[in-house]
């Protein structure tokens, strides 16, 4: 608090402000002037960041070791690679990836285009009325919490349930591998696709209305309007999307896998993050868990900035 | 006023529009159904559901679920702490992610860049499951409520929202505060934060369903069962197949308690997901809005 008298002094006679921001005593000026918004404004977050986020990367050190809890993180005896061949000798390697894998590509490949056809079909919905009802179902699955979908799931499709009744067959869906990326992806279109929506709408709602009516007055019919006027305003949104969601691949949502996994249908419904969890907090086994967990983060990065360069490269330059 | 404006398309536009107005119809028919038959289901008597499926019989109704579940204290103390932790992630999220995107919005902010990268990296690499618990475990919070409202309540994704969302309110806000010798507290939390109704509110809405509908963390981190979130218990009920050994234990066979138990999930999977699905309506406005700024900038 002494340096507010200087700062008030200062402020007086204002001889630094036309160099703030150079050198080192500008730079001191500048902090004693703003100094709320680093430790009022910006100090609980960062310090959150460092705590929670940062510090968990140094403990992927334990990747590297036979973690013992007793000797701790620093006095465990270090393996090298050791976790990470025998994640990748051992055969279920190659069933988790590939489920993980298929898991999120096709639910990317169904998943992606519904909410951007829902948009386009909502936009041309004429009543402003009509159209806020339509909006108020479709968002409303969102809403529902993971547990209570893959209950309602598992009630749809059991051996007694409307399903079997309706098709007069007695199939337990649940335990079956073939069905269970279909009743993963599908029900992640019936919860998310309403709601992923959204910001193709607001995108499509910002479209100029001007362009658009021109559009309509030179006799454009519809494909032409999307083409013309309704494209062009989501495409970057779009665009975005697909990188966010591409860079993710890996990271499968957890808990929907966890709570529709069934003894039975392991052999396609155990993927990455189910597995870091059982060998982790369940078997207790820490380094090889941390070394298949980092394998994945790892993979995910890679696909996250090989899919920017990409789509950077067919969109003239711009990725995210 | 509809019928005039439709005359004005084409014939191949009408079958197009039509053949949208079906799959829009149908989109909305697939969303519907599932839920009005486990509203309707919940009131079944068991039995009958199971071997004829749904009647409107109505002398085959029955409420019996529902009052074993309002009877049953699991499912009470479940709802409670789900309203605690919400509530207090809520608060606590919403205001430090708002608090953080203030400074990040300003071009002049020395170590913008920087804090940027910092908290960016966080969004795509991490050190995943295992080094976070046992970080956890030795701030000594397994088992207490700050396990599940701490670590994550700043949100990186929300913060560019905010941030995004400050960053389109005129400057002349600001400029018009410095000569009037506003600090940037009073700026803030004077001038700024009450023209930001709608994306606080959104955020508040996002953070709140965010966790009321999780169960990882809580599954983790809480092992006491007075700690147990609503979703946790859910989970025993509709997932592991184990409701609470109160609520179906007076039923003499065990084909009865198996009736039973099937006939409890309806109930509950309807009496925990209506305070959202009651709640958000109100909160349509707004969303059109809030996800508008995060989509334009990313």
């Amino acid at each position: 608090m002494k340096s507010s008298t200087k700062s008030a002094s200062s402020k007086g006679v204002a001889p630094w402000k036309g160099k703030e921001g150079a050198g080192l005593h500008g730079t001191l000026v500048y902090l004693r002037q703003h100094w709320q918004l680093y430790v009022i404004f910006l100090l609980p977050a960062f310090a959150l960041t460092i705590i929670f986020r940062y510090i968990p990367m140094g403990g992927i050190l334990i990747a590297f070791e036979d973690y013992n809890a007793i000797k701790g993180f620093l006095g465990s005896p270090f393996v090298g690679f050791k976790h990470f061949q025998r994640f990748l000798s051992s055969p279920d390697f190659l069933s988790y990836l590939v489920n993980t894998l298929k898991l999120s590509i096709y639910g990317l490949l169904w998943g992606f285009p519904v909410p951007i056809l829902l948009a386009f079909l909502l936009n041309h919905v004429e009543s402003a009325k009509t159209k806020q009802k339509i909006q108020l179902v479709l968002y409303m699955p969102n809403f529902i919490s993971v547990i209570v979908l893959c209950g309602i799931v598992k009630i749809l499709l059991s051996v007694t349930g409307p399903l079997n009744l309706f098709l007069g067959t007695s199939t337990d869906f649940m335990t079956m591998p073939e069905a269970f990326r279909t009743i993963y992806i599908a029900s992640g279109i019936w919860q998310g696709a309403g709601w992923g929506s959204i910001m193709y709408t607001a995108a499509l709602s910002n479209a100029s209305q001007e362009l658009k009516e021109a559009a309509v007055i030179d006799g454009a019919n519809i494909f032409q309007q999307i083409k013309a006027v309704e494209w062009p305003a989501i495409k970057d949104v779009v665009i975005i999307q697909f990188i966010m969601s591409a860079g993710n691949i890996m990271s499968v949502g957890f808990e929907k896998a966890y709570a529709l996994q069934t003894d039975l249908n392991m052999r396609t419904s155990e993927i990455i993050s189910t597995y870091v969890y059982k060998k982790g907090l369940l078997d207790g086994d820490y380094g090889f868990s941390t070394a298949v967990g980092l394998f994945n983060t790892v993979i995910n990065v890679i696909l996250l900035v090989t899919v920017n360069k990409i789509v950077a490269r067919m969109n003239e330059g711009k990725g995210l | 006023m509809t019928k005039k404006k439709f005359s004005r398309y084409s014939l191949q536009d009408k079958a197009l529009l039509l053949t949208g107005y079906i799959l829009l119809g149908l989109f909305v028919v697939a969303i519907i159904i599932p839920m009005i038959y486990i509203v309707v289901a919940s009131f079944m008597d068991p039995i009958t559901l199971q071997n004829k499926g749904i009647t409107f019989d109505f002398s085959k109704w029955t409420i019996t679920a529902y009052q074993r579940v309002f009877s049953n204290a699991q499912i009470w103390v479940g709802f409670g702490n789900a309203v605690l932790y919400s509530v207090t992630f809520t608060v606590v999220s919403v205001f430090i992610t708002l608090l953080a995107a203030y400074p990040m919005s300003r071009a002049d902010f020395k170590g913008r860049s920087f804090f940027n990268v910092i908290f960016v990296i966080t969004m795509f690499f991490g050190g995943g499951l295992i080094p976070t618990y046992l970080l956890i475990k030795s701030l000594g919070m397994i088992d207490t409520i700050w396990a599940i409202i701490i670590p994550g309540a700043f949100s990186v994704w929300n913060m560019i929202i905010a941030r995004t969302y400050y960053q389109g309110i005129p400057t002349e806000l600001r400029e018009a505060a410095d000569v009037d010798g506003a600090n940037e507290m009073t700026f803030y939390f004077m001038i700024l934060l009450p023209v930001c109704m709608p994306i606080i509110a959104v955020l508040s809405l996002w953070s709140f369903v965010g966790m009321w509908n999780s169960y990882f963390d809580a599954m983790i981190y809480l092992d006491s069962a007075s700690k147990k979130p609503l979703q946790v218990v859910l989970r025993a009920i509709l997932i592991q197949n184990k409701p609470e050994s109160g609520m179906i234990s007076d039923m003499q066979s065990t084909a009865a308690r198996a009736q039973l138990a099937e006939l409890l999930k309806y109930a509950t999977i309807i009496v925990s997901s209506l305070p959202l699905l009651v709640m958000y309506p109100f909160f349509q406005k707004y969303f059109d809005a809030g996800i508008m700024v995060g989509s334009v900038k990313g």
